[in-house]
């Protein structure tokens, strides 16, 4: 079953976990098995109108999935999903 | 970088004899290095790391921008301050320690906050900009003036356990908005001072920055360009990503919109600088004096703890209801809207936010305690710890 992490700033939306596993054989299937899970998380990462917010970046392996094809992008069992935050910490 | 080579008295082939004895460095590098020039956007938890090595390695004029004093809770990970230099600017306090290790180096100091109208003359004499400040304005600044002057930006940047690290030099490669277009809404990602740090982190992310300044500035090895890294200290993690340039980037694409440095606050809808933290505005902040003084007068007001339940541990207020800011939308049923309430946190920044919501969910009664329960500690009850 694909994997599918999720960064420190979002697990408050999502039961604290770090990764993952599930179902699906495209993003947007997962996807839409993480926000029935944890439906706290959809308005963090989609917008109104079911599209990817733009300050979320989800990386299928080592690639951005807007490079790929989206949503409908294809997933092998084996492969992994990542969100990547912005996160602004460094100076205080 | 400057055409003309500095020479290397005794001495300094002395102190950097580690570096001349690799072949990628060599006497040429080290003098590639003296004949550079670095600026490190703030002197916190990565500007920390980042200032000690890049002095050490003998880069030759290194500036810092910082508008902050050292204050005792940074020295739980800004290591290039100390308790001799409580209360000192944190760019002298910086330079002081950076001088004590090569004292040949050249560092300026840029005591003000870096904006959009300084930020072109303080960055004009400088080969390379770190980024290690800590607010999405001015990294949206950072990476525009890099892009506007063609500067590398040696990004870096944590949370709790987790830190990224990329070069955006879009002239070979994406910028910081290819990845991030926009940043996300304020309070979505808590800062440091709310969300907190593993005190070693900055420390590993700020290390790898200067790892890329100091390849950059050698020409050696393959920097983070197009690539961006992700670290986990509690995984042990190590990732890393590809980067595209974003065609539409509205800077470093080839039709771009931003052609010159912009509003960030605005941009990004949160201050950036000198702002009063922890509070909301208008009438809705309440000071921890007054708060105290209708307690005392045996006002009801119902007290909501925004913090998380481990923050319990440190301070608390007898008789609050705690709910966490990330659970407050899925739990208002639990609140009254003909009931006064207090919103608090640690300073005040939290309970802005959760304030926001609720008016927005159609609550009025209720106020900020201005600056936290911290305010509370200072104000009110001194047995209490500040945090």
């Amino acid at each position: 079953m694909p994997t599918l992490r999720i960064p420190t700033p979002l697990r408050t939306y999502a039961d604290g976990q770090t990764e993952v596993s599930l179902g699906g054989s495209t993003v947007g299937e997962v996807m839409d098995g993480l926000v029935t899970l944890y439906p706290t998380l959809r308005p963090h990462l989609f917008n109104g109108d079911g599209q990817l917010r733009p300050f979320v970046n989800l990386f299928l392996n080592d690639s951005n999935i807007r490079d790929l094809q989206g949503m409908d992008t294809p997933l092998k069992e084996s492969d992994r999903l990542m969100l990547i935050p912005s996160i602004a910490g460094g100076r205080e | 970088m400057n055409a003309i080579l500095p020479t290397l008295s005794h001495e300094e082939i002395l102190r950097y004899s580690r570096h001349l004895l690799i072949p990628e460095v060599g006497l040429e590098g080290q003098r590639k290095l003296l004949a550079s020039s670095v600026l490190m956007i703030g002197t916190g938890g990565l500007g920390s790391p980042v200032a000690l090595y890049l002095a050490a390695a003998g880069v030759g004029r290194i500036g810092l921008v910082d508008y902050d004093v050292v204050d005792y809770s940074n020295l739980q990970r800004q290591v290039i301050h100390g308790m001799s230099s409580l209360d000192q600017l944190k760019v002298e306090s910086a330079r002081a320690r950076m001088l004590d290790i090569n004292p040949d180096i050249q560092v300026d100091l840029y005591n003000e906050p870096f904006t959009s109208d300084n930020a072109m003359r303080i960055a004009e004499p400088y080969d390379i900009i770190i980024d290690g400040t800590d607010n999405f304005p001015t990294r949206y600044l950072t990476n525009d003036l890099c892009v506007l002057t063609g500067k590398p930006n040696v990004y870096g940047s944590i949370f709790r356990f987790d830190g990224q690290v990329s070069v955006f030099y879009a002239k070979e490669g994406p910028c910081y908005r290819c990845l991030f277009p926009e940043p996300p809404p304020p309070g979505l990602v808590p800062s440091c001072a709310e969300g907190g740090v593993l005190g070693v982190l900055p420390g590993t992310i700020g290390t790898l920055q200067a790892t890329e300044a100091l390849k950059l500035i050698l020409g050696i090895g393959t920097p983070l360009i197009g690539k961006l890294m992700l670290y986990n200290a509690l995984d042990m993690s190590f990732d890393f990503v590809n980067l595209r340039k974003n065609p539409n980037c509205k800077v470093c694409g080839p039709n771009p919109e931003v052609t010159e440095l912009i509003d960030y606050e605005a941009f990004c809808g949160v201050p950036g600088h000198d702002h009063e933290e922890g509070t909301v505005g208008g009438d809705w902040d309440i000071t921890a004096t007054e708060l105290a003084e209708r307690l005392k007068a045996g006002n009801h007001l119902h007290l909501i703890d925004v913090r998380e339940p481990h923050e319990l541990q440190i301070s608390r207020l007898e008789g609050a209801t705690l709910i966490p800011l990330g659970q407050l939308a899925g739990r208002l049923p639990e609140l009254d809207s003909a009931e006064e309430m207090v919103l608090f946190c640690k300073a005040g920044t939290r309970s802005a936010r959760a304030l926001e919501l609720l008016a927005s969910a159609g609550f009025r009664k209720m106020k900020n305690l201005k600056g936290g329960i911290n305010a509370w500690a200072r104000e009110v009850d001194p047995s209490m710890p500040i945090y």
